[in-house]
Order: structure tokens, then sequence, then C-alpha cells
């Protein structure tokens, strides 16, 4: 794993060098924001409905606020990660840097690892400081803290796994617009698959993206949740390794 | 390592294997080993064969001219030395390490320029250089002295905190000549250094890669003849993917001399001046140059010009002109790329 780390390095650089990484974080952080506060001003207005103290058991902070809340940000994800990772290896052909890469003393697979953290890096910023409205709130209220962390940790495997079919997007091309296309068609694809089948038994519903996240949104971790995230991750890495490799051996 | 009498294939090398410290291990000593082996290699893209059964092989210190016109396979070559992708047929070996069994092993000794330089626009040339040589795995005491010696080395010192992007063109091949050596490689492949500069920059830049041979083991590609005549000590010409030459520079320029031919000027003129020279014993063959003289090619390595002044002497032609020919490589190239199939 020697040469992980100035891959890394180096592209985190990269991204901070650029507005990119900049543009990513205020959209993320801004649109979050805006999500979360028209939940909350719902909810506020809420509790002046008559009918309100009927349904208290049923629309509190939690099921008003915290869970849309999440679900609205991995749509948002869904958008963001193509752009995140667009560049990662479709720039490394434009600009021939992969023939440095490719020829020097380190193993493909410690190249590929070095970018994806630095995009993984790049997403926990961006969590972290949308996590800042979780905070507002908690000045105000007392949300479930349980529901919050799982649904946190729910959110950076699904922005993981979105990581890792981005980058293999970005293994497929040397255009970045092209790469980010991809990845967002395969991301949609992924994404409608669940949406279109109910049942969470069938096979769609399996490979979904979104159907795994809807028990992190309720505060329960499971197994089989964690497992496919975690599977979807390495297999993503693992055709982008596939890619990389088999475009040289043709 | 993979030394090569385990693997059944020979090479000049001679190798003794001698106990050395008792109890650390043993040491290979190799006597004028091959540092660049290329055998048999070809690649196929699809139906296209870019190239056809190469094989060459380098000493320690030799500076290989790898000379084609474009197309000729010249690039696709150097990525497999260089193990950015293997061959289709064949093996590389580089001072004996299979490139593509132990790649991490055998890409530590080398240094390359690919043909587009492998640039980093948004980053500054210094950070740039820190970078690969991170990835190069130049240990981390040794580091700043390596980036402070290639950068002075190759003259962008005074860019050092530039943008990579904002660099002319011969900067930015400069900085990709510094990286090719940062890890201070024994061999090193440029693949088209020059091209693309301006007159000034070709010629400083020539004068930089002669400054780096020596120890060294280069191979450089260009289409470029009088460049092999400046730099180089060996040719290999390639044309459509297949060696149609190799040779030695001083060997080279030796069968040159010895097939040089003569042209001669006569102040008369007529058919049978031609039938007289074709018959003298030692010609082999004699046409028109461009303003009518006469160029005569002699059997090789035979000095004719005596015959020639005599017979000129007893028929009074009168001799106006009589000297040698040089051929030079342009003429050998063009021979070689045009005989090819033969
Ligand atoms: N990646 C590739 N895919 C298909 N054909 C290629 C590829 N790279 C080179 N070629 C073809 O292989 C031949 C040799 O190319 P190259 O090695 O670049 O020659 P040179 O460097 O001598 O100009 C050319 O006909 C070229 O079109
Ligand atoms: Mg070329």
């Amino acid at each position: 794993m020697k040469g992980v780390y100035p891959i890394l390095k180096r592209e985190l650089r990269s991204y901070f060098a650029s507005p990119l990484a900049y543009v990513i974080l205020v959209v993320f952080q801004l649109v979050s924001a805006m999500f979360f506060f028209l939940n909350l001003k719902g909810f506020l207005h809420l509790q002046f409905d008559p009918s309100y103290q009927l349904l208290r058991e049923e629309l509190n902070l939690n099921t008003v606020i915290i869970i849309p809340y999440f679900d609205t940000m991995s749509i948002v994800l869904l958008f963001i990660i193509p752009l995140i990772t667009m560049r990662l290896l479709a720039d490394e052909r434009k600009s021939h840097t992969a023939e440095l890469l490719f020829t020097s003393p380190i193993k493909l697979r410690s190249i590929i690892l070095g970018k994806y953290l630095a995009a993984l890096i790049l997403l926990i910023i961006m969590l972290c400081l949308s996590s800042l409205n979780i905070v507002v709130l908690m000045a105000h209220g007392n949300p479930d803290l349980g529901v919050v962390l799982s649904s946190y940790l729910g959110l950076l495997l699904l922005g993981a796994s979105f990581l890792a079919i981005g980058i293999f997007a970005s293994s497929l091309s040397s255009s970045q617009l092209v790469a980010a296309v991809i990845a967002f068609g395969i991301l949609l694809l992924l994404w409608l698959v669940g949406a279109s089948s109910d049942t969470e038994s069938s096979i769609f519903g399996y490979i979904s993206l979104i159907s795994h996240f809807k028990n992190f949104g309720k505060g329960i971790i499971e197994l089989k949740d964690l497992a496919y995230y975690l599977s979807v991750i390495y297999i993503g890495l693992f055709l982008t390794h596939t890619a990389l490799d088999s475009e040289r051996w043709r | 390592m993979n030394p090569s009498w385990q693997k059944g294939y020979s090479t000049k090398s001679v190798y003794l294997q001698t106990p050395f410290h008792q109890g650390i291990g043993y040491v290979n000593l190799r006597i004028n080993a091959a540092m660049i082996q290329v055998q048999n290699v070809s690649k196929h893209y699809g139906e296209l064969v870019a190239v056809d059964n190469i094989s060459f092989q380098l000493e320690k210190g030799d500076v290989l001219g790898f000379l084609g016109p474009n197309g000729a396979g010249k690039t696709t070559t150097m990525r497999i030395i260089t193990g950015y992708m293997p061959p289709t047929k064949g093996s590389v070996y580089i001072s004996d390490i299979d490139v593509f069994e132990d790649p991490q092993a055998a890409k530590s000794h080398i240094g390359y320029l690919p043909e587009n330089p492998p640039l980093y626009e948004d980053m500054v040339v210094r950070e740039y250089l820190d970078f690969v040589a991170d990835i190069k795995q130049v240990p981390n005491r040794e580091k700043n002295g390596r980036i402070h010696y290639v950068m002075e080395k190759c003259g962008i010192v005074n860019v050092g905190k530039r943008i990579i992007g904002h660099l002319s063109k011969g900067y930015k091949q400069r900085v990709g000549i510094a990286q090719a050596l940062i890890n201070d490689p024994e061999v090193l492949v440029l693949d088209e250094p020059t091209s693309g500069l301006d007159p000034m920059q070709i010629i400083e830049i020539r004068e930089l890669i002669k400054g780096l041979s020596g120890e060294r083991t280069v191979i450089l590609s260009t289409h470029i003849l009088p460049e092999v005549t400046m730099i180089c000590s060996k040719v290999v010409i390639i044309n459509k993917g297949k060696i149609v030459l190799e040779e030695s520079l001083e060997r080279l320029t030796n069968k040159i001399d010895g097939i040089e031919n003569i042209l001669l000027k006569t102040r008369y003129w007529g058919e049978e001046i031609q039938e007289k020279i074709i018959s003298l014993p030692n010609v082999s063959d004699i046409r028109l140059g461009l303003s009518n003289e006469l160029i005569i090619e002699p059997k090789k390595g035979v000095d004719i010009r005596e015959d020639l002044t005599d017979l000129v002497m007893q028929n009074g032609w009168g001799l106006l002109e009589m000297r040698p020919v040089v051929h030079n490589l342009e003429e050998v190239f063009l021979r070689a790329i045009s005989t090819e199939g033969n």
C-alpha cells in the first residue's frame, strides 16, 4: 500500500487548488441548510395547527424534520458526487499523467485507493459541515441522537458507494463531462430500480442503492445494509481496476 | 531480481555469486550485463501490428537513437519497455528484471519522459517534483537533495515556484525531463524529447540530454536524423513495427565510409564515358547526379580514385572535379526504410 498517501495528498491538494471543491462544499451546505430550514418551518407551522395535538405522537421533530432531511440529502448527493469523481481518472488521461502514474513503481490499486480516499475525505468534510444544521436544532429541541447518528452513517456509506461508482465512470473516459454523465446515469439507474419495486424482498429492491438507506433513517443499523454498501464500494473499485488494467492489455 | 541463468535465456552477463560478510547473504557481481534487453517483442492493436518481433539489447552507458517515421511503433515500444503496457508477445528485461513479472522492481530503475510530458498543470514545479519523488519512492532523506539536483541540472531552478500550466513549452519539457531523473534512474527513456520545440529550445534540450548520458543507459526516440549523430552511440531504425537497421554509430559511420561514392565531373561529355567507367574492375554502379555529374559507386571498401584519374587522363576527358560524396545518415535512413520488406 506504499504510494497511497502521496496520491491522496496530491488529489486533495488539487481539489482545493481549484474552485471546484469550494463550490461543491458551499452549494451542498446551502442546499442542505435550505431544505433543513424548510422542514423546520413546516414543523413550526404545524404546531399552530389545531389538529396537531391529535397527531403529536407521529409528528415530532424526528419524523417531520430529521427523516425527510436525510432523505433529501441522499438525493442531493446523487447530483453532487459525479462532480466530485469526474476528474479523478479522466483528467490523468487528458493531461497524459496516466503514463507517469502507471510507469511509477506503485501498484494500480494504491493509485485507485489514494484517489478514492481523497474523494471520501471531501465527502466527510461535506457531511461534517452539514451537521451544523443539526447542531442548531439541538440547541432548540431534542432530536433523537441515535437516529441522527445512524442517518449520518447511512449517508456516509451511501455517498461512499456513489464515489466508488463515480471513480469507475471516471476510468472509462478522458472527458470529465462524459465521466460525470456516465456516473450520474449509473447512479440514477440504481436509484430508480428501487423506486419501481416497493417490496424489499425483490431482487430490484436488493440491488437498489436507496432501499438500504431506509433502515439507517429509522435508526436501525443492520449488518446486511452495511454489507451491501461495502460490497458496492468494493465492486466499484474492482471494476475501476479492471477497466484501467484491461485498457492497456488490449 | 531474477538473474538470467535461472531463467534459461542467454545474456552476455557473467555472474559471480560470492558469500559476502558471512551470514548476511549473497551478492551478485555482474560484469558487462545488458541493462536493457528487448526480446522478440510484438504488440498488436486488434488487427494492427504496431510492433513486430523486435529485439535488441543495450549495455550500461549506451545511448540509443530510436529512429523511425511517424507511426513506426516507437512510442509503443517505449511504453512496453517502461512497463506502461504489456507486449502481446515477447519480454523486456531491465537490469535482468522482467518488467512484467516484477514491474515494481523494474520500474524503479527507469525514468520515462512520454511523448507528451506528464505534467499536472495546476501544480507548482517544486511541488510536482516532490510528488513524483514520492511516487517513485525516493527516500525522504534524499528527496530534497534530488529535487535540487534535477532542478539545477535541467535549468529550472528559477521557475521552481511557478505554476506548471503557465510555463513555456521548452520549460515544460525541462520539467518533464527533471521528473524522469528524480529517482536517479539507470535507464532513461525519452520519447521525442525535442518535438514541438523551437530551434533554440531544441539545441538547449539536446545539450541537456548529452549531459545526462554517461553512466546512464538512454533510449531516445526521434524522427530527426541529425539528432542521432549528435547525441547517440547506437542506432536502431524501425519502420512499420520492424527493425530495419541496428548498428553502433561508429560502425554505421564506417559502413557509410566503406561504400563512399565518388563524384566525377569532366569537361568532355559522351555516352562512352559511362560505359568505360562501368567496365573498370572495381566499379559496381554508376548513375547521373543532379547536375549531370557522375556518381560512381565502387565495390565495397575499394578506393577507385586512382583508377578513375588514370582513365580520365588516358582518354583526355578533362578532369574538372572528383571528390567522395559523403553519405549522410539521411540517405542510410531513407534506404533502410525503403528497402524494408526485401
Ligand atoms: N492505443 C492505440 N490503439 C490503437 N492503435 C494504436 C494505439 N497507439 C498507437 N497505435 C498505432 O500503432 C502504430 C504505431 O504507433 P506509435 O507507436 O505511436 O508510433 P510512433 O511513436 O513511431 O509514431 C500507429 O499505426 C498507431 O496508429
Ligand atoms: Mg510516437
